[in-house]
């Protein structure tokens, strides 16, 4: 009894694995001591603001700086001609095409960057931004991908004139990005024409934006005594931006230090290089002072960087019993002016071949092309991996319409295609392999918690009643994720494998400070990777320091987006702290006069086996580190790891959702939304309740309102938050979790990841529910995003 | 560019002298010239509410006020919650109940919470849900937020409060 006590007692004071550690962050945020990017403030620093296109396609036929020049108080007005000479004019995207960084002569989206005006501060900046003459020609303008390669549409990218093949193969016309196709395709073919059901539905995933709270800026100091240039910027992935910008700019990475600082959300929007960083670091150069340049919402909303714009078509074949004999699906993939998509160099439609889901399908055939239209770059991971949500939302939503057409029950049907337990590890038919999942149980769980009889009786009741004023949707999505790109034979960004790394050092007092290539955005990691390190190293939680984000100290790391942190990088934080352990087993085993054989590891220190008492703590050993070691070994404490994972890992959920909707105005309440999460390893189970929340909320926001449409001129709507959907705490549900562990076999602690699948998991969810709803009426689909005014439409075109 | 007007206030109890374009925005006044860079600036539209600071008792949108407007006022930004090393119980409750994450909204949440506790003390959810529905959150989905609130409000009542996330689970013996 004791014993326990003891163990418990030396359990909280190490703050390890499993606990809900409150977090080490909170401290600066709560009393408003963060630092931001917009929060940095430099000796002599001026601001900067972009000149923007009111045009989505135009000819720029003249430039006139001289009134905004002579307007007091400005430094400098770029444009691209300023920028020639330093071949800085366009830069390279990540998906291996250009971007232009100032207009060069032309404009291919509405709100593209045309100069740079810089300033003493952002008043006389703005002023002297209107006072920038442009002349514009108008061209003809494509905003509909289906018909950006029709035959005589105009041509957007003038710059890539006669060339046939792009980054990712043969272009098969002027407006053509890429095509990219995966699976059996004669195999699928066949299975098709041989099956006794098929189904076939379009779908649209609309355009959308990640809208973190912070807008993305950059705070660039060029030292031109040194020669060293330093650049606070809102990203995700700092040290790419660090190779990136010694690629721009011919410095050496050595003189380049990127400081992400705190980051007030990223979801996928702070992982690509943009403009204005841009400009921001070639005036610092030109003017020998720091430069400022921060974006408003709108341009955040309309340039930096849209996700999804995915135009699918899925077809499902199967047997009478509702098992599915083969998926087959074609997109158009808008990618806007620019293809500027965030993903791993090799894969233009990213990790969209999981959507076989987790369904044992023995034949599949996917091809996506990727075209250009007039509108912003991007093709960002919205809170999600590589196009995952477009792949879940895919199959969750194809799987129903089978279910549909079939009449089977909508759990049933999942029940009978599922992936089994004994199954993993599973090779799908797209050339991935699933290293495990437990699928079935925790579809029974969610459906047992919400009593799912009870919920369908409930609804066949309403559907009988012709008088009940609202129409009831029930939607269940057991979605399968791939995240924690990636291993680096298939996985790299620019050339750069996709590990990520961990640097610790325990100094004499036990305590220490550990180093990692990742960026938390408010995951936090300062906290996280703490516990993991206590738990393999034996050292609290609480003396330990985390940093991320400063490239002249952090080891070189890929950075934090499609979940990798606790797939790659938590991987490296484990295995470092293994190697300090190994390392203090050895000289535990000095000091105790032993073989390191026969100590063992046990939670802060290491016990000779079957004798306690002769013991030594971390505590003791990290001071005899630096001043008694063995023969022939290094002084200190110190591990690094570069972490390079065999595969990704696949977290998987059961999300269940009841929608109540008012057949006469289209108002829909979300009545309950259960989200069942299989992570793996569970870090901290209070953080994880926290992703899960706000995930699910910005699926919610994506399923129920998001959308930036376009008018047929190229005009971007919705580009402010009057219009653009974020829910605040009225209409946000109340969630509820719930959770199984199915560890990954591979990873080192076998965890997960976990903040995207409530995104990626929940949008089919809130789709299904929905369409649930009208499906006794015939409806298969309708688009989202499922405001009232669509919703009421739907129910209009019924008769309702 | 018009003259600039000296304008006085009082800062979190301090008596300030701020020297502004009569066109300043009171935020751009707090965050550049008076190192005050806890409100932040999340849209342009007086809709995300991190700019919210209290101003002689009525919670403000910093963004949405001309610095000269506040000529003899009050001013509560968040700076000024924690008093002599003791954390706000909103900051306490923020902080216990996980009510955020990345902080960038952190500021605003609390100082409007403030507010609305002053107003009513003893909210049900649905009233801080609503009274709350200025500010806005991209990454806690709100729910942890209504529970660093009502914890706070308990508090402030002058209840015994404990977090919903206790470290470990408890160990029977």
């Amino acid at each position: 009894m004791d014993q326990t006590v003891e163990k418990s007692g030396r359990l909280e004071k190490l703050e390890g694995i499993g606990c809900a550690r409150h977090r080490r962050e909170d401290p600066r945020f709560i009393q408003g001591k963060g630092t931001y990017v917009d929060d940095v403030k430099l000796p002599g620093m001026l601001f900067g603001v972009m000149v923007r296109s009111p045009y989505a396609h135009a000819r720029i036929t003249s430039i006139d700086t001289s009134k905004a020049k002579a307007h007091p108080g400005v430094h400098a007005v770029l444009t691209a001609e300023d920028l020639k000479p330093l071949k800085l004019h366009w830069m390279p995207t990540l998906a291996g095409d250009v971007q232009a960084v100032l207009a060069d002569g032309r404009v291919s989206f509405q709100n593209q960057e045309v100069a740079f005006v810089v300033a003493d501060d952002r008043y006389v900046a703005e002023d002297a931004a209107e006072l920038v003459e442009v002349q514009y020609e108008e061209l003809p303008v494509i905003v509909d991908p289906l018909h950006s390669m029709d035959a005589g549409a105009p041509v957007i990218r003038p710059d890539l004139d006669g060339k046939d093949v792009g980054a990712h193969g043969r272009r098969r016309h002027y407006n053509h990005i890429f095509n990219w196709h995966v699976g059996d395709k004669d195999k699928t073919d066949r299975a098709f024409a041989d099956a006794p059901v098929t189904v076939k539905q379009d779908m649209f995933y609309p355009r959308v934006h990640p809208c973190p709270l912070e807008t993305c800026g950059s705070v660039a100091s060029f030292d031109p005594v040194r020669g060293e240039l330093t650049v606070w910027i809102t990203s995700q992935a700092p040290h790419v931006v660090r190779t990136v910008v010694g690629l721009l700019s011919s410095i050496p990475e050595s003189k380049i230090r990127i400081i992400s600082p705190d980051i007030g959300g990223g979801f996928g929007n702070k992982v690509g290089v943009y403009p204005g960083y841009v400009t921001s670091i070639v005036a610092s150069i030109v003017l020998g002072r720091p430069v400022k340049w921060i974006e408003s919402r709108s341009e955040n909303l309309t340039t930096t960087a849209f996700a999804r714009d995915y135009w699918m078509t899925g077809e499902l074949a199967a047997n009478e019993d509702g098992k599915i004999r083969a998926l087959r699906v074609n997109v158009v993939a808008d990618h806007g002016a620019f293809d500027a998509c965030a993903d791993p160099t090799k894969w233009p439609a990213g990790m969209f071949h999981v959507c076989t889901g987790s369904y044992d399908i023995p034949n599949a055939y996917v091809s996506v092309d990727g075209v250009y239209t007039n509108k912003f770059p991007g093709g960002v991971a919205y809170r999600c991996s590589f196009r995952v949500t477009e792949a879940v939302y895919l199959i969750e939503r194809m799987i129903d319409v089978l279910a549909q057409k079939l009449g089977v029950d909508k759990a049933e049907i999942r029940r009978r295609n599922f992936i089994k337990a004994e199954q993993f590890p599973y090779h799908t038919p797209l050339g991935l392999e699933f290293d495990s999942g437990n699928y079935g149980p925790a579809l029974e769980k969610v459906l047992k918690a919400v009593d799912y009889e009870a919920l369908r009786a409930e609804q066949a009741q309403k559907r009988a009643d012709p008088n009940c004023p609202t129409l009831m949707g029930i939607g269940i999505c057991t979605f399968t994720e791939i995240v924690g790109a990636g291993p680096s034979k298939s996985c790299d960004i620019l050339g750069i494998g996709m590990f990520d790394s961990c640097e610790i050092r325990v100094h004499p007092d036990s305590s220490a400070i550990a180093r990692m290539g990742t960026m938390t955005q408010g995951q936090g990691h300062q906290t996280t990777y703490a516990q993991i390190i206590a738990t393999e190293a034996g050292i609290p939680a609480s003396g330990i320091m985390v940093e991320e984000g400063d490239t002249s100290t952090a080891p070189y790391g890929l950075g934090t987006y499609g979940s990798r942190s606790t797939p790659v990088g938590a991987a490296a934080v484990a295995r470092a702290a293994r190697k300090i352990r190994e390392k203090a087993r050895k000289i535990a085993a000095h000091l105790l006069e032993v073989s390191a054989d026969d100590l063992e590891f046990d939670l802060d220190g290491f016990n000779v086996k079957g004798d306690p008492s002769k013991a030594k703590s971390m505590k003791e050993i990290a001071w005899a580190a630096y001043n008694n070691v063995p023969e022939g070994m290094e002084m200190g404490l110190e591990a690094v790891d570069y972490y390079d994972p065999p595969n990704f890992t696949f977290p998987f959920g059961a999300y269940f959702c009841v929608l109540d909707i008012t057949k006469k105005t289209g108002e829909t309440k979300v009545r309950r939304f259960y989200a069942l999460d299989d992570c793996g390893t569970r870090i901290n189970p209070m953080i994880i309740e926290g992703q899960i929340h706000g995930g699910l909320t910005e699926g919610f926001a994506v399923a129920m309102g998001q959308e930036l449409p376009y008018d047929e001129q190229g005009n971007v709507l919705g580009a402010t938050l009057m219009d653009y959907f974020v829910p605040t705490a009225v209409e946000t549900p109340h969630w509820e979790t719930d959770f199984t562990v199915t560890p990954s076999p591979h990873h080192p602690i076998g965890a997960k990841g976990v903040a995207e699948s409530p995104h990626v998991g929940s949008i089919p969810c809130f789709s299904n529910a929905m369409i649930d709803a009208f499906s006794h009426l015939g409806v298969t689909h309708f688009n989202m995003p499922y405001n009232n005014w669509k919703v009421w439409k739907q129910a209009q075109a019924l008769g309702l | 560019m018009a003259k600039k007007t000296v304008v006085s206030f009082k800062l979190n109890g301090s008596a300030i002298e701020v020297l502004v374009e009569p066109r300043e925005l009171l935020i751009h006044t707090l965050r550049e010239k008076l190192a005050t860079t806890g409100p932040h600036i999340g849209c342009d539209t007086s809709h995300c509410g991190a700019c919210t600071v209290d101003l002689d008792g009525t919670s403000v949108k910093s963004c949405t006020i001309l610095t000269v407007q506040c000529e003899g006022s009050e001013l509560l930004t968040i700076e000024g919650f924690a008093k002599g090393g003791q954390l706000h119980p909103l900051q306490e409750g923020f902080t216990e109940e996980h009510g955020l994450q990345c902080g960038f909204c952190t500021p605003g949440m609390i100082t409007r919470a403030y507010r609305m506790l002053q107003e009513n003390p003893n909210p049900t959810e649905e009233e801080i849900r609503y009274w709350m529905a200025g500010n806005l959150c991209r990454c806690t989905g709100y729910q942890n937020i209504v529970k660093a609130i009502q914890y706070a409000a308990a508090k402030m009542r002058g209840e015994a409060v404990e977090t919903s996330h206790p470290l470990m689970e408890k160990v029977t013996v």
